[in-house]
């Protein structure tokens, strides 16, 4: 029962709408909301890998949102100006296009989490205070390098041509982006399970979450894994940048502080530490800030505080959190 | 005199302010479970942790098998052949107990497989309950697998404490056979308060009061030496 409770619940919220939207918009509301939880998905599962495995309030993982948005918009921008695979047509070029932004998002956002894991992160562990003060710094140094390298103001995105508008499926709107969102969160969310419960490095990595005192004992070098984990948590949150560019089809220095006030609200729903528990929140939160939105657009981000608060009263360590 | 395997000479720890060791020294005999006692908070867990790279000392120098340690990281000391039972056994309770091991294992093949045999051999529960959560293991089945996870490597000390702290005496009983089973692979330096069971296993004994080493000899001296068991045991 304490398993499925939190599966019933998403399944509640998820079904409750139906009962006062027409049932349509109802279905475009939820591929939105879907999509929206997935990429919070995106950004909350390394924070709350980050939290989890290396104690670290990391508030720098917003301005990593940031980059991977920009470095996506930059090699998206080059892609098409040079061999035109935005604008073209063509499923394969459009894709490749997607592909390509993905992997310079990656490569860049991985080098930065190395770099800010091993000298400002490194010196802070154990505590949160100097880690909160310190990545705050780190974001305002990356957003204004941001300014610097891209100038203050907002930026169109390119959107892929075959992943506009959006596909009219018997009189549903459904829209086109969304559905690759959400195809993508599924892929990295299967990816995320398979490699923490099927390999080594997995396994070291949720013993460390537990007790990271006990796998260093057991001969492993916890630093090592600390910094791969910060790298691929800042990875995730470069590719939900990405994507959220593409998305609401702009850029802006700032946006990746706005995303991150929803993705601890996730982690905090989940459970930290665990990746199913940040899908599950963030599915939770996507969902129902589109129903509200929709209902009464003035409490939309109330009510996922809303749902936060009724979590902790009944489970003060989240969903799917390990009491530690 | 032989080398010990483990020298831990003049050792003094301050964890934060709190200066708690102030001066112990222990040599350890390759091949004889040595056994720490003193009053809570004398400093015996804190000398472990010591040994083990998880404090680090002020001065001091802890010597394993001829080489210096003490400014290792844990990481490294534990591979040097060190494994570590913890007070309150540090199990992983949301791994099963076959991820327990398989964290704690180091190498791979048919000596690791026939080590795995031969600890289910010593523990028939663990292998009953391998897929079991660690979490829902009884408190002896717990510690029983922390003392597993140290031994699964081919380590030459053992660094265990207070491993019958919570435990039914049918348990501790158990354990105590097993523990013997053990010692004849490796040393053993080990924390316990309970008399009956540190008699039965050591064969030398330190005394720590106050952080600092106050008396040694064997194991059959102390169990005959009835002010001195007095004085700092109070038994």
């Amino acid at each position: 029962m304490r398993e499925r409770a939190p599966v019933l619940i998403a399944a509640g919220l998820f079904l409750l709408p139906l009962a006062l939207i027409d049932p349509r918009t109802y279905l475009t509301l939820t591929v939105a909301g879907l999509a929206m939880g997935m990429l919070i998905f995106l950004v909350a599962a390394g924070l709350t890998l980050i939290f989890g495995l290396m104690d670290v309030l990391n508030f720098a993982h917003g301005a990593l949102f940031s980059w991977g948005a920009y470095v996506g918009f930059s090699a998206a921008a080059l892609l098409n100006q040079r061999l035109g695979w935005a604008t073209s047509p063509s499923v394969v070029a459009n894709t490749l296009l997607l592909l390509g932004a993905i992997a310079a998002t990656v490569l860049i956002t991985v080098g930065l989490g190395v770099l800010l894991e091993r000298v400002i992160v490194r010196p802070v562990y154990g505590q949160h205070l100097f880690q909160i003060l310190i990545t705050l710094g780190a974001t305002i140094v990356l957003e204004e390098l941001i300014r610097i390298v891209w100038g203050p103001n907002d930026q169109v995105m390119p959107v892929p041509f075959t992943f506009q508008g959006s596909w009219d499926i018997a009189d549903v709107v459904v829209l086109r982006f969304p559905v690759v969102a959400i195809i993508l969160g599924i892929v990295i969310y299967v990816g995320m399970v398979l490699m923490l419960n099927r390999t080594r490095v997995g396994l070291i990595v949720r013993a460390g979450v537990e007790n990271g005192e006990m796998v260093q004992v057991m001969g492993h070098n916890i630093y090592r894994y600390f910094t791969g984990v910060f790298a691929a948590g800042s990875a995730l949150a470069g590719v939900g940048g990405l994507m959220w560019a593409i998305f609401s089809q702009s850029v802006r220095p700032t946006m990746g502080g706005e995303q991150l006030i929803f993705a601890f609200i996730v982690v905090i729903i989940g459970g930290l530490g665990s990746v199913t528990g940040s899908l599950v929140g963030a599915l939770m939160v996507g969902l129902s800030y589109n129903y509200v939105a929709f209902l009464v657009p003035k409490a939309a981000i109330g009510v996922t505080m809303a749902i936060m608060v009724l979590i902790l009263l009944f489970r003060p360590t989240g969903l799917y959190g390990a009491a530690r | 005199m032989a080398p010990s395997l483990l020298e831990i000479e003049d050792l003094h720890t301050y964890i934060g302010q709190h200066h708690i060791l102030q001066g112990v020294s222990l040599r350890i005999r390759h091949d004889a479970v040595t056994v720490l006692l003193g009053r809570n908070g004398a400093g015996k867990t804190t000398t472990m942790r010591t040994v083990m790279g998880l404090l680090h000392p002020r001065r001091g120098v802890v010597r394993y098998d001829g080489h210096e340690i003490h400014r290792l990281p844990p990481y490294e000391i534990a591979r040097l052949g060190i494994g570590y039972v913890p007070e309150g056994q540090g199990i992983f309770a949301t791994l099963t107990v076959d991820e327990n091991l398989r964290v704690a294992q180091l190498s791979e093949g048919a000596p690791a497989r026939e080590r795995l045999q031969h600890i289910f051999g010593l523990f028939p529960d663990l292998e009953r309950f391998r897929r079991a959560r660690a979490g829902t293991l009884s408190g002896g089945q717990k510690q029983m697998l922390a003392i597993a996870r140290a031994f699964i490597n081919p380590n030459r000390l053992l660094l265990i404490d207070e491993p019958s702290k919570g435990l039914a005496p049918i348990i501790v009983e158990h354990l105590v056979e097993a523990l013997s089973a053990m010692k004849r692979h490796a040393t053993v330096l080990l924390v316990e308060q309970n008399f009956a069971m540190a008699q039965a296993l050591g064969d030398d004994f330190y005394l720590i009061d106050d952080g600092r080493t106050v008396h040694q000899g064997s194991m059959a001296s102390l169990a005959a030496d009835d002010a001195l068991k007095k004085k700092y045991l109070g038994i």
